[in-house]
């Protein structure tokens, strides 16, 4: 009921301010770019897609709950253009330029893989167009480089390989040994390098017995699974995703691999829906922060997990629930940017001036854009153990880790923070 | 040193992997001297097919012990399906083009395929993990290995052995021969030459479409699958010699013992490894292991 | 066939470009410097075809050049287009003089398998180099002409005329070595090498030469390709980029030095074409536009411009 009297409300409001309302009910063009083909699609691009389309009917509906229940942002209908994030990133950045100059999209929020996050930002930059990027986790984005126009409104990877090996410590006490299979890219080889750094600094004199780097999308594990069953470490720590923890998965169970060695897959939550079966039990299943199976009970992630489920017929995912937050995030600032100048339509910059320092709730609870001169998110974060009961995969055993104790103070790199010890 | 029975165990079972994926490949260019980029996209379909049928199959609460024959039915249809299409529908009408040109008219329709199949598949992954798990496993080196594995190395032993009977021992086989060394000339002595054309691609895809079945239950078939098959196959037909079948399996048992090798005692080395052996053995054997002579014409 | 027009052509086109450029809008203009920088690509590739030479490697060059301008602008700070351009050409033609000696030796689908496996050694270097930024890349500091950073609104504009320019001079040199005896050995060499040899001419010597232009032009093309996108990573050397560089040289045709350019202008169409109208299935439409293209102009698009001239 509250929310139909709210929209009454904006619709009288918005009868009162005619003349600008008029430009403010020019729509809102998104423009938004995912995986569509390849490998990553299925993991990633479809679930932020689903949960865009989602999240995007829901606004324009004005159905989303309070303070996102102004219709569209503020009044204007949303409008979209969806780009595949597949292809080199000279291909991303000609469809970046593209989406800005000749589709003339008011903002872009997209990106799953950091080397295009890397790429687009400075383009984004140049061209002053409002980017949240809402999946890719490299720190190197807003710890090499400042920007004015370039948000992310997800926490970075070093949160996901602290999280963990804090969860290792608490969980397994006694843990002498690791060993990690990661994929030989910078995704694979921050996750590790980071995890190898936290764990050493969390337990002193900690063996690493091997760390296997299998080349991208491989597929075919068996000598690396011959290897880490050889090595014989109480932990392995693996950042595979999807298609490649599925193969990894489905190749490690007749082997027994995760039964013998407790497995930390910092990425697990896009599995476990389909391949809960395959996970052994008392595997720490990690989703890249409060999401999913850790996502807080609050109104918006109620709203969101259950309208997705209801209109895709599938769990949302991590992807999802980064993407979610993304979209809330700017419209929020959007609203905000236009209460500030008068009800008028909103320039980039003063979105952007919105946007950065502001703490907002989502469906995976609270955003705080603290770092990264208040561009980067942090958040808290959680994690559990897997176990399998009655056809579907429970987690158990979560403990949450409050969002100062797994990501670095503002200024200081996310390496030297790890380093330091975690000093605050 | 307790490590050498898995290492070479790793890297049998990996060649198996590797030239089932490679015969057809060096089996079409021996014939045809297409460099086949649609291989890759027959592995796809292969898997795509292989995963889907079995599971449903499986879900019908069929026998599981049936499922390996599934596995090979739904590559057989799959590749019934789309090879003639592509070889009589385009291929055949390139054959006077240079090699360079019909391996881009390949690319061409490898990029159609991949979308074809993501039309009819959809993007989210196919499991069927029961064929692998069921026979159990056995040990080597103190290590569980899967007993599916051997299936793995049986069907490339039945494949390469099976290839090789058919290309020496039947009259088919020594027709296609001829039809290698001069298609002009067997036109001439009255073979149908389109004919040996199609039953070639046909074959050598079915043989890419039955390693991407047979591997299907050990992965997740998610789309672009098929893509790192192709360079790896022709990897593995250029160091064994372009054309030549013990050449291909001498390839993918020297990718396969080194690669483990590599991810034993050195996993670092381990992604580029196999490009290292591709440049060492065309340096030293600019033409392959076993490269056929080629007269020089004047 | 009585003058040679390729000159006045490549200068009109330079001409027009430069004149025309402030009229268009700056995505236009990104994706034309693009295209002369793959074309310079294309360029080189031309020359290797005409020698009947393929190589699924020429991404390594390509690579080379853009790392190179990368690293100047990195290590040393100097931005400028033109500078980044002649030092990515020149560390790439090292590059290809030293593995050139092993690789005129090869021909046919060897030749092209071995240069693609020296480029996925490239590939692996960097993605296991953490310095080099491993898949994830580099950010290119922003281009600059002359010492002067180019206002806002004008900067793809200089790029594109500073790339053009390049291209320009490039492919007015290798119009002149087709013309020298060395160039017109490349025909001779693909239909038989041994008359070539009889003749009293080295094959291998004139491949090797070959082989060294056409990495220049690659390096200058990645070069230029580098700070235009302005990021570079090892993809840049994987062999989707070669292949892509193949196509775009198949695609052209080997009638002139200017048909490169203009099939690297086709291809990007396409391809950003496909990627605006179908999102989701953006490989089948430019696969099956590629593919119309190969079926019905078998001697690349330029011989839609060589017939006309015919007439």
């Amino acid at each position: 009921m509250r929310v139909v009297k709210n929209t009454f409300a904006a619709a009288a409001v918005a009868a009162l301010l005619a003349p600008t309302a008029a430009l403010a009910q020019e729509p809102v063009k998104i423009g938004t770019v995912m995986f569509l083909s390849g490998p990553a699609a299925a993991p990633f691009g479809v679930p932020a897609k689903q949960a865009f389309e989602f999240v995007v009917e829901q606004l324009n509906a004005g159905k989303a709950p309070a303070p996102y229940n102004k219709k569209g942002f503020g009044g204007s209908k949303i409008e979209t253009a969806v780009l595949d994030e597949a292809g080199s990133t000279t291909t991303q950045v000609t469809e970046f330029r593209n989406l800005v100059q000749r589709d003339k999209v008011d903002l872009v929020i997209g990106y799953v893989s950091s080397g295009n996050c890397l790429a687009v930002a400075p383009v984004a930059e140049e061209l002053k167009k409002l980017t949240n990027f809402f999946d890719c986790g490299t720190p190197r984005i807003f710890e090499d480089n400042d920007y004015k126009y370039v948000f992310r409104t997800s926490p970075t990877a070093t949160m996901d390989s602290v999280g963990a090996a804090l969860y290792v410590k608490d969980a397994k006490p006694g843990v002498k040994s690791i060993a990690g299979i990661n994929q030989n890219y910078a995704w694979g080889q921050d996750s590790w390098g980071d995890f190898e750094a936290s764990m050493k600094q969390l337990v002193p004199n900690l063996e690493v017995k091997t760390s296997q780097m299998p080349k991208l999308f491989a597929g075919q594990y068996n000598t690396e699974i011959s290897t880490l069953l050889g090595a014989n470490a109480d932990v392995i720590h693996s950042s595979f995703f999807d298609g490649d923890l599925e193969a990894l998965l489905l190749q490690a169970a007749p082997r027994g691999l995760f039964k013998k060695s407790m497995g930390v897959l910092t990425t697990g939550e896009t599995v476990i829906y389909k391949l809960g079966a395959q996970i052994p039990d008392g595997t720490v299943i990690g989703a890249r922060g409060p999401f999913g199976p850790y996502a807080p009970h609050n109104a918006y992630n109620t709203w969101f997990h259950n309208g997705y489920k209801a209109k895709f017929n599938s769990e949302p995912n991590y992807a999802s629930y980064q993407m979610a937050q993304a979209i809330l995030g700017v419209k929020l600032a959007w609203e905000k940017a236009m209460a500030a100048n008068g009800g008028k339509r909103p320039t980039n910059e003063e979105v952007g001036a919105a946007l950065a320092h502001l703490s907002y709730e989502g469906p995976g609870g609270l955003v705080r854009m603290t770092n990264g001169k208040g561009h980067q998110a942090i958040m808290d974060t959680a994690y559990g153990e897997s176990k399998y009961a009655n056809g579907k995969l429970e987690i158990v055993k979560i403990k949450r880790y409050p969002a100062e104790m797994v990501n670095p103070p503002e200024g200081v790199k996310s390496a030297d923070w790890i380093k330091s010890g975690f000093k605050k | 040193m307790d490590q050498i029975l898995p290492v070479i165990a790793d890297g049998i079972i990996y060649s198996a992997w590797l030239f089932i994926a490679a015969l057809g490949l060096t089996l079409i260019y021996g014939v045809m001297k297409i460099v086949n980029v649609t291989h890759g996209s027959f592995y796809a379909l292969g898997a795509y097919a292989g995963a889907s049928f079995t599971g449903a199959w499986l879900a019908r609460g069929y026998p599981p012990v049936l499922s390996y024959v599934v596995l090979l039915v739904a590559a057989v249809l799959v590749t019934l399906v789309f090879a003639p299409i592509i070889e009589r529908g385009i291929l055949r009408f390139m054959y006077a083009r240079d090699e360079v040109v019909i391996l881009l008219i390949t690319y061409a329709l490898f990029l159609v395929l991949e979308d074809t199949i993501k039309l009819i598949w959809g993007v989210n992954p196919y499991f069927v993990a029961e064929p692998y798990a069921l026979l159990g496993s056995f040990d080597i080196g103190g290590l569980p290995y899967p007993t599916y594995n051997l299936i793995m190395v049986g069907l490339a032993l039945v494949a390469g052995g099976g290839l090789m009977w058919l290309l020496r021992g039947t009259r088919v086989g020594k027709l296609l021969t001829v039809v290698i060394h001069d298609p002009e000339v067997s036109r001439a002595l009255g073979i149908n030459v389109g004919r040996y054309y199609l039953a070639t691609f046909t074959f050598g895809s079915m043989l890419a479409a039955i390693g991407g079945s047979f591997t299907a239950p050990t992965v997740s078939v998610v789309p672009g699958l098929g893509v790192d098959v192709i360079v790896l196959s022709f990897a593995v037909v250029v160091i064994g010699g372009l054309g030549s079948l013990p050449g291909a399996a001498l390839g993918a048992v020297i990718v396969g013992l080194v690669r483990s090798v590599s991810v034993h005692y050195a996993p670092q080395l381990e992604l580029f490894v196999i490009y290292l052996v591709m440049a060492m053995v065309l340096a030293f054997r600019p033409r392959g292991l076993f490269s056929l002579a080629e007269p020089r014409k004047i | 066939m009585s003058r040679d027009r390729t000159p006045l052509a490549l200068g009109a086109i330079f001409v027009a470009i430069a004149a025309a450029g402030p009229f268009l809008p700056p995505w236009l203009l990104f994706i034309l410097t693009l295209a002369i920088a793959r074309g310079l690509v294309a360029l080189g590739l031309m020359l290797l075809l005409r020698a009947g030479l393929v190589s699924f490697g020429q991404a390594l060059y390509y690579c080379i050049g853009a790392y190179t301008a990368g690293a100047l602008g990195i290590r040393l700070g100097v931005s400028d287009v033109l500078l980044q351009a002649l030092a990515g050409a020149a560390v790439a033609a090292l590059a290809a003089w030293i593995l050139g000696f092993l690789l005129a030796r090869y021909r046919g689908i060897f030749f092209g398998l071995l240069s693609l496996a020296l480029s996925m050694i490239l590939y692996g270097v960097i993605v296991k180099n953490e310095a080099l930024g491993s898949t994830d890349g580099l950010n290119v500091l922003p281009s600059t002409l002359f010492g002067m950073k180019p206002h806002e609104g004008w900067l793809r504009y200089s790029v594109l005329v500073a790339a053009s320019g390049a291209a320009l001079i490039a492919a007015l040199l290798v119009h002149r070595y087709l013309a020298t005896p060395l160039g017109r050995l490349a025909p001779a060499i693909k239909d038989n090498e041994i008359r070539v040899e009889y003749m009293g001419a080295s094959a291998r010597q004139a491949i090797h030469v070959k082989y060294v232009i056409a990495a220049t032009l690659a390096g200058m093309g990645g070069a230029l390709a580098a700070t235009t996108v302005g990021h570079i990573d090892p993809d840049m050397a994987y062999w989707t980029t070669s292949g892509e560089f193949i196509f775009v040289t198949i695609l052209a045709g080997t009638g002139s030095v200017i048909a490169p350019f203009l099939g690297a202008l086709i291809f990007g169409a396409i391809h950003t074409v496909a990627y605006d109208l179908s999102p989701n299935t953006w490989q089948m439409s430019l696969g099956a536009a590629l593919l119309a293209l190969i079926l019905f102009l078998p001697d690349g698009v330029w011989s839609l411009f060589a017939r006309r001239k015919a007439a």
